[in-house]
C-alpha cells in the first residue's frame, strides 16, 4: 500500500490588508509606482503550522477540532485551492473535494447543462460525462427536473444534485468538508452508503467534521487540530477521547467564571427575596437574598477527586459543599439544595427540615456536605440553588442560579433523569449490542 | 508563467462550455432572446444617426455616416462590455476560486470571448449594410487578423484589471469613467482622417485609435494606408497580452483568500 497523501511541515499563513483605506492605497500605489509592492500584506494569521501527517492509500482518515482550529484551510490546501506557504503537500491521483456542493452552479440554465460544465470544472471530459450522466441523475433523484433551470430547484436539490456530480468525478482521494451536515435523513444516509462503497473500492477519504460518531465509526486514523497545530494524532477513538477531554476543560473554564461573576455580581445585594408567586421556571433569574445571619460563603460541586468541578459525566459521584459563616449563635436552621434544568424545570429539591433534621445550634464556620453516590442527570446544562433559612422560611441566604455545571455523556438519550438501567433481549431477538466505547 | 500558458490550452473545453453558458444565460428568459445582441447595437446606432445625421448635420466627411458609426460601435462595445465586466469577475465568481479548484484565468477569458460572440453576431448586419451600400472591398480578408489584434489586446487589459479589482474594489468605479473619456478618445463617432493633427498625434497614443481606423479601413474605404500602425499594435497587444498575464499570473495565490 502506497501513500495517498503526504504532507509534510505545512505552515499556511492569511495575509490581512483589511484595514487599509482601498481608495487612499490605490492612489499613493500609482503615485509611488509601487504597485505590486503596496499589494503586501501588513500582518498575517497563522491558520496551519507544522502539520504532518501521511494517509495510506485506501484508508480513511478524519480531522476534527473546533471552529477555527483549521480544518477546512487544510482541506483547501489539499484540494490546490490554496498553496502552502511553507511546507510540502503532495497528492498521489485524482482529487475531489466535497467543500461546497454545487460551487459554480449558474442559476440560469438547466441542471443538465449544469452538470456538464460542473464536471468539466471538476476535470472530468465531456465524455466521461456522457458516460455517467444517467448514474448522476439517478443519484440525484432529479429525473423530472434535470432540464429545469438550477434557481428553481430546492435547496435540497440543489445540494443533492452538487454531491451526486462530484462523487461521480471517480476521484482517488475525497475530501469531504461537513457536507454530511445538510440534507434530510435519507440523503445523508444514501451520501454515508455511498462513501462505505469508496472505502470498500479501496480509495482514499479525507473527511473533516464535527460529528465524533462519525470519526469512530468510519475513520482508521485521525488527527485533531487545534490553533493550526496537530494536538493529537493516531487512533480515532483515542484522538476523539483527547478532544472531548479538552472539550470539557474548556466547558470547565467557562462555568467556572461565569459562577464567579454570578457570585461577585449579587455578593452585597438587599435581604428581601422575590414575591414567591412569580415562581414559575421561565422567571428563575439570577439571585442572592437574606439576612446573612448564616452565609453560604461559598457552594461548590465536588467530584469523585474530592475537587471543585463543573462538568461532570452521567452518573458520576457528586458532593455538594457549603461552607458555612454565622455572626452568633443560632438556634433555627435549615439548609437546602435545588437542581435546575436549564429552561427553569425543578430536577431535584431538597432540606434538611424536608428529611426531618431537627436543628439544634451552629456558630461559627463549618462546612456542610451532601454527597450524592450517582448523578443521573441527562446531558445538559444545570443550576445549583443552595440556601439557609429559618423553617418558618426566613432566609439567611438564598442563592438561585448561581452555580451552573454541565452533564456530559456520550449516549444522547432523552427527559432529565437516567435511572440506571439495562435491556434484556429473549433469545429469538438477534440484537447487536452498541460497540464498546 | 509559460506553463500556466500552456495549461490555458487545456482549459479549452472548459473556456468552450463556460462562453456558451454564458451566452445561453445571458438572454434566458427574455422574449427576444439572442435578438437581443443585433438589437442593441441597432439602437445605440439609431441615437447616435440622429444625433450627428439630424442634429448636427455634416459635422464629419464621410458617407453614409450611420455606417461608419456602426463600423466603430460594434468592435467597441466588444471591448468596452469585456473591460467592465472582467473588473468583477473574480469577485462575482468568488465561490469558485474559493471552493473548487479552478484556474482563475479562465475567467476573464471567458468574458472576452463571451463579448467577442456577440460582436460576431453583430456582423452578419453590418454586413448586410455594407452590400446595400455597395461597399466590399478585397481588403475584407485582412479583417480577421484586425479582430485578432483587438482580442489579443483586450486580453491582456482584461487580465490586467480583473487582477487589480480584487485588490482594489475602485477600480470597477474608476473604470466607467475611464471608459467615457476613452470612448472619446476613440475615433468611433468622428473619422481620424477629420481631426487635426496636432489632436491626432495624441490620439496615436490610444491603442484603440488604430485597432478602430483597421476596421473603418478594412471594412469601408478598403485602403491599407495604416498598416505600418497595425503592425506596430500587432507588436503592442502582444506586450499588452503578457504584461497583464504576467500581472494576473504574479497575484494568482492571492485569489482564494481575497475574493
Amino acid at each position: 500500500m502506497g501513500i495517498a497523501v503526504r504532507v509534510s511541515d505545512l505552515t499556511k499563513l492569511y495575509q490581512r490588508y483589511a484595514h487599509r483605506k482601498q481608495f487612499r492605497t490605490l492612489k499613493s500605489a500609482l503615485l509611488k509606482g509601487n504597485l505590486i509592492g503596496e499589494l503586501r500584506p501588513d500582518e498575517t494569521f497563522t491558520a496551519l503550522s507544522g502539520v504532518t501527517f501521511n494517509v495510506w492509500e485506501g484508508s480513511t482518515f478524519a480531522v476534527i477540532g473546533r471552529n477555527g482550529s483549521g480544518k477546512s484551510s487544510l482541506l483547501k490546501v489539499l484540494a490546490g485551492i490554496t498553496k502552502p506557504t511553507m511546507g510540502e503537500v503532495e497528492v498521489n491521483g485524482r482529487v475531489s473535494a466535497l467543500i461546497e456542493l454545487g460551487a459554480g452552479f449558474h442559476p440560469e440554465i438547466s441542471g443538465r447543462e449544469n452538470v456538464f460544465i460542473n464536471g468539466i470544472m471538476l476535470g472530468l471530459s465531456k465524455r466521461e460525462i456522457s458516460e455517467r450522466f444517467d448514474e448522476i441523475v439517478d443519484f440525484a433523484e432529479l429525473e423530472e427536473f434535470i432540464d429545469a433551470p438550477v434557481k428553481n430547484y430546492s435547496s435540497g436539490m440543489y445540494m443533492r444534485l452538487g454531491f451526486a456530480v462530484a462523487i461521480h468525478v471517480n476521484p482517488d482521494v475525497l475530501l469531504i468538508d461537513e457536507v454530511l451536515a445538510v440534507g434530510d435523513q435519507e440523503f445523508v444516509h444514501k451520501c454515508l452508503d455511498k462513501i462505505s462503497e469508496f472505502r470498500r473500492r479501496g480509495k482514499t477519504i479525507i473527511l473533516v467534521t464535527h460529528s465524533l460518531g462519525l470519526v469512530e465509526k468510519l475513520a482508521d486514523e485521525a488527527i485533531w487540530l487545534d490553533g493550526g497545530k496537530i494536538q493529537v494524532r493516531g487512533d480515532p477513538k483515542k484522538v476523539v477521547d483527547a478532544y472531548l477531554a479538552q472539550v470539557t476543560s474548556r466547558e470547565e473554564e467557562a462555568l467556572a467564571a461565569a459562577e464567579e461573576q454570578a457570585v461577585a455580581e449579587f455578593a452585597a445585594l438587599p435581604e428581601a427575596g422575590p414575591a414567591l408567586d412569580e415562581e414559575s421556571p421561565s422567571q428563575r433569574e439570577k439571585g442572592r437574598w437574606g439576612s446573612r445571619e448564616v452565609e453560604i460563603a461559598e457552594a461548590a460541586l465536588l467530584g469523585p477527586d474530592g475537587e471543585p468541578r463543573h462538568v461532570f459525566d452521567t452518573g458520576d459521584p457528586v458532593t455538594v459543599r457549603l461552607r458555612i459563616k454565622s455572626s452568633g449563635t443560632i438556634k433555627d436552621f435549615v439548609f437546602g439544595i435545588g437542581i435546575f434544568s436549564a429552561d427553569g424545570v425543578c430536577c431535584y429539591g431538597t432540606n434538611t427540615d424536608i428529611e426531618e433534621f431537627v436543628p439544634l445550634s451552629l456558630s461559627g464556620e463549618g462546612e456542610v456536605r451532601l454527597v450524592l453516590d450517582r448523578l443521573d442527570l441527562v446531558e445538559g446544562t444545570y443550576f445549583l440553588d443552595v440556601a439557609a433559612h429559618q423553617r418558618d422560611g426566613y432566609p439567611f441566604d438564598y442563592h438561585r442560579s448561581l452555580h451552573a455545571f454541565r452533564v456530559n455523556s456520550r449516549v444522547k438519550d432523552l427527559g432529565i433523569y437516567r435511572p440506571a438501567h439495562r435491556w434484556e433481549f429473549s433469545s429469538n431477538i438477534s440484537i447487536k449490542p452498541p460497540s464498546d466505547r | 508563467m509559460l506553463k500556466n500558458l500552456t495549461n490555458l490550452f487545456r482549459y479549452r473545453v472548459l473556456i468552450h462550455s463556460l462562453v456558451v453558458r454564458e451566452l445561453k444565460a445571458r438572454y434566458r428568459g427574455s422574449v427576444l432572446g439572442f435578438f437581443w445582441s443585433f438589437i442593441n447595437p441597432l439602437l445605440q446606432l439609431l441615437i447616435y444617426t440622429f444625433v450627428f445625421a439630424y442634429v448636427l448635420p455634416g459635422r464629419f466627411q464621410v458617407e453614409p455616416y450611420p455606417l461608419f458609426l456602426f463600423t466603430g460601435i460594434l468592435p467597441w462595445t466588444w471591448f468596452s462590455s469585456s473591460i467592465l465586466e472582467s473588473s468583477n469577475v473574480l469577485i462575482t465568481s468568488g465561490n469558485l476560486i474559493k471552493k473548487i479548484m479552478f484556474p482563475a484565468e479562465v475567467l476573464p477569458f471567458v468574458v472576452v470571448l463571451s463579448n467577442m460572440a456577440h460582436f460576431f453576431l453583430g456582423l452578419p448586419i453590418l454586413f448586410a449594410f455594407l452590400i446595400y451600400y455597395g461597399k466590399i472591398h478585397w481588403t475584407l480578408v485582412f479583417l480577421p487578423a484586425v479582430v485578432l489584434l483587438q482580442l489579443v489586446f483586450s486580453l491582456g487589459v482584461c487580465l490586467f484589471f480583473s487582477a487589480l479589482a480584487v485588490h482594489f474594489r475602485d477600480v470597477q468605479n474608476i473604470l466607467a469613467n475611464l471608459l467615457m473619456l476613452w470612448f472619446f478618445s476613440s475615433p468611433v463617432i468622428y473619422p481620424y482622417l477629420d481631426i487635426s493633427p496636432s489632436i491626432q498625434r495624441w490620439l496615436n497614443y490610444n491603442p484603440m485609435t488604430h485597432i478602430l481606423v483597421g476596421y473603418h479601413q478594412t471594412l469601408l474605404t478598403g485602403s491599407l494606408g495604416h498598416w505600418p500602425w497595425l503592425l506596430a499594435m500587432s507588436v503592442g497587444s502582444v506586450v499588452t497580452f503578457l504584461v497583464g498575464y504576467a500581472f494576473f499570473d504574479r497575484l494568482r495565490d492571492t485569489y482564494a483568500e481575497e475574493v
